[in-house]
């Protein structure tokens, strides 16, 4: 039986159209629906917020200054990002590794910050109806400022909710994603234990006890990616990976003025 | 294979392009508790804001300013313009539901 062999030359393939590598032009394309996903949603918001008067303003002092906090956690990690892209050019796998924890260090405190700020709102009464029932959550108050947005003005929390959860959930996917590019398979029993330990000390009837579960599905994607096909990322792969990141920060920056300033309680 | 980086890169730019974006913020911060605006000009002047910053991680932080110009335009273009058909379909509606005394 005659072996073929796959012996090509450059010659064979055109030029890339772009003058880049395929991949960073894939992840660009991806950007590019992505960002349309997110453009309806701030649409959608806008919508609402143009049409709904008087629109609620139930963000005070504290909460302004946890945001604000978090956008410059996001934006720090950004420039990590690229200070991990430098040093992946450079060939430096121990200072890539480090650029990309702290990376995913900012990355690991927006999603808790957030998530602090989530639990007090929804304790506070701030729902989407049904969906909270959906979620198991048990603790959200009745009365109160916020209990009243969600009776009159539900709209205001279905929007909140359902942008900043769309944006998390990339936050949450994209601090797996530099986790697999960093450490590879030694990331999975990392990731294992975060989940479990999620699961086990969120307390039943908070909104994160079984969205945690996100974190399992990235795992077994996480270990079917890495396990199918092992390797070793390069420059390529965390300057794509970066690419993603830088879109997670861009996006925040419309959602932080549109969704927190604009509904600002200046006491 | 291409490069990674094939444009004169200089880690100060970088620094400097963080800094810039964390004054934005703190800019945008102040307005949003000063409110020294209406309403619809305060949204006007964060989303200005916010393109600019927009604009510095896209063109700096994610390298687009240094791509070839055809990948530069076709992407810069072509979501601009769905964003554009985005408008005109929500808000002639959301304007004319206010006009007609919904609320």
């Amino acid at each position: 039986m005659a072996t073929a062999e796959h012996v090509v030359s450059q010659d064979a393939f055109e030029p890339s159209l772009f003058g880049t590598y395929s991949k960073k032009i894939g992840m660009w394309l991806f950007l590019a629906s992505d960002s349309l996903t997110f453009g309806a949603l701030l649409f959608a918001f806008s919508y609402n917020r143009i049409y709904t008067n008087p629109w609620p303003t139930p963000f005070h002092a504290e909460s302004i200054a946890n945001a604000t906090v978090m956008t410059a956690c996001l934006l720090s990690s950004s420039l990590t990002m690229v200070l991990a892209v430098f040093a992946a050019q450079r060939h430096d796998r121990a200072w890539t590794r480090n650029w990309l924890l702290a990376t995913m260090v900012f990355g690991t405190a927006f999603i808790v910050l957030h998530g602090m700020e989530w639990s007090k709102l929804i304790g506070e009464g701030l729902s989407v109806p049904g969906f909270a029932t959906l979620l198991g959550v048990t603790n959200s108050s009745t009365t109160g400022e916020y209990a009243e947005i969600t009776k009159n003005v539900p709209q205001f929390a279905q929007a909140f909710f359902g942008l900043t959860a769309m944006h998390m959930l990339h936050v949450t996917v994209g601090v797996i994603y530099l986790g697999i590019v960093a450490f590879r398979k030694w990331f999975l029993p990392a990731l294992a234990v975060i989940w479990i330990a999620g699961a086990l000390l969120i307390p039943a009837g908070n909104v994160f006890h079984d969205p945690i579960h996100v974190l399992g599905i990235g795992l077994v994607v996480a270990a079917v990616v890495l396990l199918l096909k092992p390797k070793d990322y390069d420059a390529h792969d965390v300057e794509v990976c970066g690419l993603y990141w830088h879109f997670v920060d861009l996006v925040w920056m419309f959602i932080f003025p549109l969704v927190y300033l604009m509904s600002t309680k200046v006491s | 294979m291409h490069d990674v980086a094939t444009h004169d890169d200089s880690k100060g730019q970088y620094f400097w392009v963080w800094g810039a974006l964390l004054v934005l913020t703190a800019i945008e911060v102040v307005l949003g508790y000063k409110q020294v605006f209406s309403p619809v000009r305060m949204l006007e002047v964060l989303l200005f804001l916010s393109v600019i910053k927009s604009a510095l991680i896209i063109g700096y932080f994610m390298h687009l300013k240094f791509e070839r110009p055809l990948m530069r335009w076709l992407l810069v273009v072509s979501v601009t313009a769905c964003f554009v058909i985005m408008y005109f379909f929500f808000f002639p509606d959301a304007d004319r539901i206010i006009h007609l005394g919904v609320n």
